[in-house]
């Protein structure tokens, strides 16, 4: 023990640095990481106020295209809204209990005065959809074609499902402003990756045997695709898109932050005045949402696939 | 028998296939004469195809054959390229194959070469009838030509009626028939089948085989056909070829294999083989011991008390009348002297035809104290078939 102790200055010096090292963690000096911060920051600052404005006016049709979606919707008689809603729900499921269902949840709300707020949000919710369908499939079918597409896409798709969301926020409002725009980006950003996973996945897990099929009977890599592929696909797609539009819907709250009108922005409000019941109504608007988008999208896809069971089997 | 001296329509040589990342180093190996264990455990490549040599003659049935890993299935998927080889050539009716063009072997697939699978492998999106056509619409054909080609060979195949079901509402057999009619629907000279009714239970597996077979009767394809099961290959093969770890242990008529297996594995693969199912009339079947004539009754009997026999065969030129026995002249003779003609005493005999089953003449040849003629359907007669040649068939082990 006693030829451990430490006798001169220096060594007495040594040994603390070391036991400093072991118990606290070597960190970088604070000034250094400040003038990270400081270097990201400016750059990006100056990168968005000097293409802010460009890559803004790109987003300017889907901006009109929101604004004049919503201006539809919110004109629309509201009797003539549930008639469409009510009859697309039908053609879609065929089935009458649903039909009733979806129609007095539309009333009540009209009711209790969230028509223009719940006009609103579905507006922007399908137009997420839209958006994140047409993006998603095409991404998904290159991810499916090629491992090493998947490879890369597979951890940028994680990142988008974990990182959260008002980390994402931040440069997309520096870069675009507060509005509807912004809002519509972080919605597709949290809510695309469900569609692409699952449009990848449905092509990887179409029968083997079904493709040998078409490629030995001299089918294009476009036959293949749209004729087998695709179809046999559809039924994990359509989860996808149920999935895509779930998670977009449950972002209303996190959009109206920035900005985006509809069901999100009393939430908002009930949340900072604490209104638990204007909180619970139009919280129960949204799920109302999401249980029509979710019943009509999956009795599509059962009633397009039902042949795939063999039902009149003999 | 020889062969005529055609060319045959598909021609394999020293075809190989390596899965693996390395497959040119397995290639060396398989030149130095390693075997497929050896070459995986010194270099982690697999050997699916070992320098195939094979020739399909334009007509028959070539039946590939082989237990699982034997490669079976990665050959029959070399012919239409749907798997590319490692090396060695393929071609068809002049045609090489491993030449082709993306676009050309598009053409090749939709004309020349159709396939059937071993599950199935149908659309299940698409009617019965759609999928029959599936082939047609692939070549950019109109849709009422193709529903009007897809109904024929729907009623050819015994499933009209069925054209608007989709696949998952049939049974396995009807499935598999969909599968045959839309190989057919292309009007492609070759048939490839992988283990096309191996997914089936029994009974269905052999009503399919016999459907194949009348089809084949009329049609006359190229059908190269891929099956785990000797029963199926004795059965429909004109040519059979036996695939062991990526290797070809022997290529031959169905008799050749039962009757001379060309090694050990051959041999243990044919002993549970139900010879009296496999083996036919034509096989065991030899020239008649005693061949009659004369129509005078001494002279036969004479001929026959020389060669020892109880029964002789009378021919009149060159055509077979008919049987007689020794004790039914001994009796004529005793009792009316030598008056009668021979004609009177022949007895009709039972007859078989040359493509019966041993199992369907054994009951006829023990039933009857003398050897069964065997006669065509145009009345040829062939030879004749005793108790001892069917016995001694089913028994031997090696002819």
């Amino acid at each position: 023990m006693a030829a451990a102790r430490p006798d001169t200055p220096y060594e007495m010096e040594m040994v603390m640095a070391v036991e400093n090292w072991l118990t606290t963690f070597p960190e970088m000096e604070r000034a250094d990481l400040i003038a990270i911060r400081k270097a990201l920051d400016a750059g990006y600052r100056a990168f968005s106020r000097s293409y802010g404005d460009l890559i803004e006016s790109l987003f300017d049709p889907l901006l009109y295209f929101l604004v004049w979606f919503e201006k539809l919707l919110l004109s629309t008689p509201w009797w003539l809204v549930i008639l469409i809603v009510v009859g697309l729900v039908y053609g879609a499921s065929r089935s009458p209990k649903l039909l009733v269902g979806v129609a007095v949840s539309l009333l009540l709300i009209g009711y209790f005065g969230m028509w223009e707020n719940t006009m609103r949000t579905l507006s922007i919710i399908t137009v997420c959809t839209i958006l994140s369908i047409t993006l998603g499939i095409p991404i998904g079918i290159m991810m499916a074609r090629s491992d090493r597409t998947q490879a890369v896409v597979t951890p940028v798709l994680d990142i988008m499902q974990t990182m959260p969301a008002f980390v994402y926020l931040i440069p997309v409002v520096m870069l675009l402003g507060i509005g509807k725009v912004p809002g519509v980006i972080a919605v597709v950003i949290y809510a695309i990756p469900p569609v692409i996973r699952l449009t990848n996945l449905g092509i990887r897990l179409v029968d083997k045997e079904v493709l040998e099929a078409s490629m030995a009977f001299g089918a294009t890599r476009r036959q293949r695709l749209w004729g087998v592929q695709m179809p046999l696909a559809m039924p994990t797609i359509m989860a996808g898109i149920n999935q895509t539009i779930m998670m977009a819907l449950a972002m209303v709250v996190i959009a109206s932050m920035i900005g985006v009108k509809g069901l999100g922005q009393p939430v908002l409000k009930s949340i900072t005045n604490q209104y638990f019941t204007m909180g619970l109504f139009n919280g129960l608007a949204i799920v109302t949402l999401a249980i029509i988008f979710d019943r009509v999208s999956q009795a599509y896809a059962r009633r397009t696939q039902r042949h795939l069971q063999g039902n009149a089997h003999g | 028998m020889a062969e005529p001296a055609i060319r045959p329509l598909v021609q394999v040589r020293g075809l190989s296939k390596v899965f693996g990342d390395n497959p040119l180093v397995a290639m060396e190996r398989i030149g130095q004469g390693h075997s497929k264990d050896q070459i995986l455990e010194q270099t982690g490549q697999t050997v699916g195809l070992n320098t195939i040599d094979l020739d399909i003659q334009a007509g028959e049935i070539f039946v590939i054959m082989g237990l699982s890993g034997s490669g079976k299935s990665t050959l029959i998927r070399h012919f239409n390229r749907l798997i590319e080889p490692t090396q060695g050539q393929i071609t068809v009716d002049g045609t090489d194959v491993m030449t082709l063009s993306e676009k050309q072997l598009e053409q090749f697939r939709r004309h020349k070469m159709s396939m059937v699978f071993q599950h199935f492998g149908l659309l299940p999106h698409r009617t019965v009838i759609e999928n029959v056509g599936y082939g047609l619409m692939v070549q950019g054909i109109e849709k009422s030509e193709r529903r009007k080609k897809a109904g024929a060979w729907l009623d050819a195949v015994g499933l009209d009626g069925y054209e608007e079901r989709y696949p998952a509402q049939l049974s396995g057999g009807q499935q598999q028939r969909v599968g045959l009619a839309r190989a057919l629907c292309t009007d492609a000279d070759i048939l490839l089948m992988d283990e096309a009714f191996s997914a089936l239970d029994p009974l269905i597996r052999s009503e399919m085989q016999d459907q194949l077979i009348a089809l084949q009767d009329r049609l006359h394809k190229t059908i190269i056909f891929i099956t785990h099961d000797l029963d199926e290959a004795l059965r429909l093969g004109d040519h059979i070829a036996i695939l062991k770890d990526g290797l070809i242990s022997q290529v031959g008529r169905p008799v050749d294999i039962l009757l001379r297996p060309a090694d050990a594995y051959v041999e243990a693969f044919v002993r549970d083989v139900n010879r009296a199912r496999v083996l036919t009339a034509d096989v065991v079947m030899q020239p008649p011991s005693c061949r009659l004539t004369n129509e005078n009754l001494e002279e036969a009997l004479r001929q026959m008390r020389g060669e020892e026999k109880d029964y002789g065969y009378l021919f009149k030129e060159d055509n077979f009348r008919g049987i007689v026995s020794r004790r039914a002249i001994e009796a004529e003779i005793s009792k009316s002297g030598l008056k009668v003609d021979l004609i009177q005493l022949l007895e009709k005999p039972m007859s078989v035809h040359p493509g019966a089953s041993l199992e369907k003449i054994l009951p006829t040849t023990l039933g009857h104290p003398y050897p069964i003629p065997v006669v065509t359907d145009d009345g040829d007669f062939q030879g004749v078939v005793s108790q001892k040649d069917v016995i001694s068939a089913l028994t031997e082990t090696r002819g």
